[in-house]
């Protein structure tokens, strides 16, 4: 009996080995290695910065009454005023972490609601998935938009039922992902043997499965934080958000929009944000996706895999 | 370009074609990952004479299917065949632009591929493909008719209208196999390239499927190569035998000669690992693995598991040399001299177990959904003993092993385990029971989750069975290991950096490690390689013995039996079709279908089997 000394067999690169207990970190890595990657990542990064630090350089208070209406740019103020004379730099600087804040919220609502619904009824089968999956459709008839705007002008403009609304009408679209991402995973022998261990269900899924669905719940949550913040600032252009007073980018546009002949950039600039924003997290996230199915792999990389990998034979 | 000498062939095939001498020639084919990356396939000579078979054999990674594919002139992406000559009658293939290229390919050269049932477009009925295959080279015959039917009824198939409606779908694998063997034989190609076209198949279909590669190839004069990893299949057709080793052919000569006498010490051990179903033996497996491409170093790459290494084997790669008509890749092959293959020791004779079954099964019948699977199956385990369950594929072997584990419920009848009944599925039966009977899953490679250590696969069977402090449990864990010669090495590896070999033994350190009382083993060998699944089948061996255990032995392998089983069930369509001790049934089968299995399953012999119906 031969023993295979473990020196025989291939050795890893120990950085790899480290990263795959947390496989989110490697596949955001090799993400982040990509063009692609990396353009939508530094665009991303550079508009959270500006949310997070604007508020404290900001020169002005955001709601100060500094200079004239609709003033023009000019050295003291470089983007000019606003439509009551406050300084459009210092409300464009402070009013983007509230966006990102919500957004973030909406988007981990999302997906935790929806990755459980999805996971649970491709696991559970049957009758679960049947009253799950039905639920779901429901929720996905009513357009995103069109939920919120209904739960606020029930319940009345308040920010956690924003983020709550958002989250609650993403689930539907990542729970139908998960569940076929589930279907593959739960036919798997491993599935199979830890229900042989007699593992409950809720612990199957949490210890087995998930680890190995980590990809396409990055790439759904990349997706929906796209979609939120384009949800988000658009309920605030509509006037549901924070209360006037409060600097808001979706709002900015809005409040500004009369005077756009006069000062453009109280409305260019905040759009701009917002728009670079989710062009940042949507390449991204496409480039975690190319990551995840391997369309990013180096095609020697891809060959060795195909030619040599094992023969998943009979 | 077109062989048009050939293809006014009359309707039955002409008397064989004298030896037309040599029809294809290779010379230092290379393929390599990239342009300047490591090789995948290097040096690969040989010649094919008209109407001969030319077998392929070579293990899982060894570059057989890629070196197949370059004879058509065509490497997979990222692959490029960066040097050497495909002589094909005379012309380099390599050497044609791309539309002289595809004219060539169908035409001259023609491919059968592993598995029909995805080479065949599922939505195109069967006769349109074939005739499609004529069609794309439309000088090959005027009308593509007469042709089709003939080289249906060459392939053994009745060339009605009916079938030639049917969409792949509605034809049985063989069927498949055969229409793909019609559409490569079609256009009368000097050379043809079959990549494992049985693999998938029973072994009686196997053996039809074999019959009509032979026949044609004698009647119309082609050259074939045929890639397999089944060394008794290879011997039964082929004419010559090349062996492949980590991208190069280390031994290359006449079937008979190979066989009996390997020069090779690879070779050998190859073929000391092919179990038989005529004797009961120790399977000597071949320890280690073969180097990747990159990872081959200046020696020779078989240096690291070879038993008759010196230094030199590493220091230089051996060049090919000519012993008693053969090419050997090997420094010391003629100082190893044409030894018997390692022909190991008899196992052990089988031990009668005692009378009180640890497992009895009575009268089990069970069904997916509407569609019977089986009916009536009864079957006892002694204690201490292995009972192996020998079926083809669809026979309900696999079915049964999965009700008596409790992962199909959906049976009727009794299984009872020391006595007391098995409740339907594993929901509703005790963790004390589940632990007892153990479960050894087909695939390696989907057994094991791709997210967790060795260590941790491990550990998990013992932590959902045993509430055991942590130091307890590490030593068992890494004894386990260390009892399927893995060791503490392995414990923070992660599954794909195993081999199948390795994977299959986590799996089996995972079964053993709460000490069952019944090992249920699933097709266990049946995707490694013939070197593997000799130690695999051996470890198995060992450990029922030295623990004493009750096994179950699921195999569509008659060959393997022997090696491991004490008593058989063979299975057919569902049904017991005669149950016994091993040497009973393997000697003396009385039901039809045992014995007809028996006489089809391809053994390691000459290249001739005289005197046997064609298939029909």
């Amino acid at each position: 009996m031969a023993a295979q000394s473990p020196a025989v067999s291939r050795a890893a690169d120990p950085r790899a080995r480290g990263l795959r207990r947390h496989q989110w970190l490697s596949v955001l890595g090799a993400a982040a290695r990509t063009p692609r990657g990396a353009v939508g990542l530094t665009l991303t990064l550079f508009i959270v910065l500006i949310a997070i630090i604007g508020p404290v350089v900001a020169p002005h208070s955001p709601d100060a009454l500094v200079t004239t209406e609709f003033a023009k740019p000019s050295g003291q103020f470089p983007l000019g005023g606003d439509f009551l004379g406050r300084d459009v730099l210092s409300r464009v600087l402070s009013g983007g972490w509230i966006l990102l804040v919500m957004a973030v919220s909406a988007t981990v609502i999302g997906v935790a609601a929806g990755a459980t619904a999805g996971m649970s009824a491709a696991y559970l089968r049957g009758r679960s998935d049947g009253v799950i999956m039905r639920t779901v459709d429901v929720v996905l008839a009513f357009p995103q938009i069109v939920f919120a705007l209904l739960l606020l002008s029930m319940l009345g403009p308040k920010l956690w039922l924003i983020v709550i609304a958002i989250g609650v009408s993403h689930a539907p679209q990542v729970a139908r992902v998960l569940r076929s991402a589930t279907l593959d995973v739960s036919e798997r022998d491993f599935v199979k043997a830890a229900e042989l261990q007699g593992m409950s269900p809720a612990k199957i899924l949490r210890k087995e499965i998930l680890p190995n669905l980590i990809s396409p719940i990055m790439v759904e949550a990349g997706l929906r934080l796209t979609y939120s913040i384009i949800l988000i600032s658009g309920l605030a252009f509509l006037g549901f958000g924070q209360a006037p007073p409060a600097p808001n980018w979706g709002y900015m546009i809005n409040e500004n929009q009369v005077g756009l002949p006069i000062n453009p950039w109280a409305v260019l600039v905040p759009a701009a944000l917002i728009a670079l924003l989710t062009i940042g997290t949507n390449t991204f996230s496409d480039a975690i996706a190319r990551v995840a199915i391997g369309v990013e792999r180096r095609p020697e990389e891809a060959a060795l895999v195909t030619d040599l990998g094992p023969e998943a034979g009979e | 370009m077109r062989n048009r000498e050939l293809s006014s062939a009359g309707p039955a095939p002409a008397a064989p074609r004298p030896r037309a001498g040599v029809r294809l020639e290779v010379a230092g084919l290379e393929v390599r990952i990239g342009p300047s990356g490591p090789d995948v396939v290097s040096d690969g000579s040989f010649s094919v004479r008209a109407g001969e078979v030319l077998g392929l054999v070579g293990e899982s990674g060894s570059g057989k299917t890629t070196l197949a594919l370059a004879l058509l002139g065509h490497a997979r992406q990222g692959l490029k065949i960066s040097s050497g000559r495909v002589l094909l009658d005379g012309t380099d293939l390599l050497a044609l632009g791309p539309g002289d290229l595809r004219a060539a390919r169908g035409a001259k050269v023609s491919y059968v591929p592993q598995d029909p049932s995805s080479a065949l477009n599922p939505t195109l009925r069967v006769g349109t493909q074939l005739r499609e295959a004529l069609r794309v080279h439309p000088g090959v015959v005027p009308d593509p008719e007469p042709r089709v039917a003939e080289v249906m009824r060459e392939a053994s198939l009745e060339p009605t209208p009916e079938l030639l409606r049917r969409y792949p779908h509605q034809l049985s694998g063989g069927q498949q196999q055969r229409i793909a063997l019609a559409m490569a034989f079609a256009c009368r190609p000097s050379l043809i390239v079959l990549d494992e076209p049985t693999t998938g198949l029973d072994v009686t279909t196997q053996r039809h499927v074999l019959d009509t590669v032979r026949s044609l190839c004698r009647s119309y004069g082609v050259a074939a190569v045929y890639v397999s990893h089944d060394l008794a299949v290879v011997s039964g057709l082929a004419s010559e035998v090349a062996v492949m080793y980590a991208g190069r052919i280390i031994e290359l000569g006449p079937t008979l000669r190979l066989f009996a006498e390997p020069l090779h010490p690879y070779t050998r051990g190859l073929i000391g690992a092919v179990p038989s179903p005529d004797h009961a033996e120790r399977l000597a497996g071949i320890g280690g693995q073969q180097p990747r491409p990159g990872g081959r170093g200046p020696g020779c790459s078989f240096a690291d598991r070879c038993g008759f290494a010196v230094d030199e084997c590493r220091a230089r790669a051996p060049e090919p040399v000519l012993i008693d008509q053969r090419t050997v890749r090997c420094l010391r092959a003629s100082q190893i001299g044409g030894g018997q293959a390692a022909r190991p020791a008899p196992a052990p004779g089988p031990e009668a177990g005692g009378s009180s079954a640890v497992l009895s099964v009575r009268d089990v019948s069970a069904r997916y959904g509407q569609t019977p699977v089986l009916a009536g199956i009864e079957l006892d385990v002694p204690p201490e003993s292995c009972v192996a369950v020998v079926g083809e594929s669809g026979s309900g072997k696999t079915t049964l092993a999965r009700c008596i584990a409790g992962l199909h419920s959906n049976w009727t009848g009794e299984i009872a385990f020391r006595g007391t009944p098995l409740p339907r599925g594993a929901r509703q039966r005790e963790k004390d029971l589940l632990k007892r009977v153990q479960y050894i899953f087909q695939n390696p490679y989907t057994s094991l989750n791709p997210r967790k250590t060795v260590g941790q696969i491990v550990a998990q069977q013992l932590e959902q069975f045993q509430h055991l402090e942590f130091r307890e449990r590490s030593a068992r864990v890494v004894q386990v290991l260390e009892d399927v010669s893995l060791g503490a090495g392995f414990l923070s590896r992660y599954p794909d950096q195993l081999s199948g070999g390795e994977r299959q033994r986590v799996a089996i350190a995972r079964a053993l490690v709460v000490q069952p009382d019944l090992l249920i083993c699933d097709e266990v060998t049946s995707s490694l390689d013939v070197s593997v699944q000799a130690i695999i089948v051996e470890l198995l061996r060992q450990i029922q013995r030295e623990r004493q255990l009750a096994m179950i032995f699921i195999t569509h392998n008659l060959a393997l039996v022997r090696s491991i089983a004490q008593s058989a069930v063979v299975l057919h369509a569902g049904t017991v079709a005669e149950s016994g001790p091993v040497e009973q049934i393997l000697t003396r089968p009385a039901d039809p279908y045992t014995i007809r299995l028996i006489e089809d399953v391809p053994k390691l012999a000459g290249p001739e089997r005289p005197g046997e119906p064609a298939s029909g």
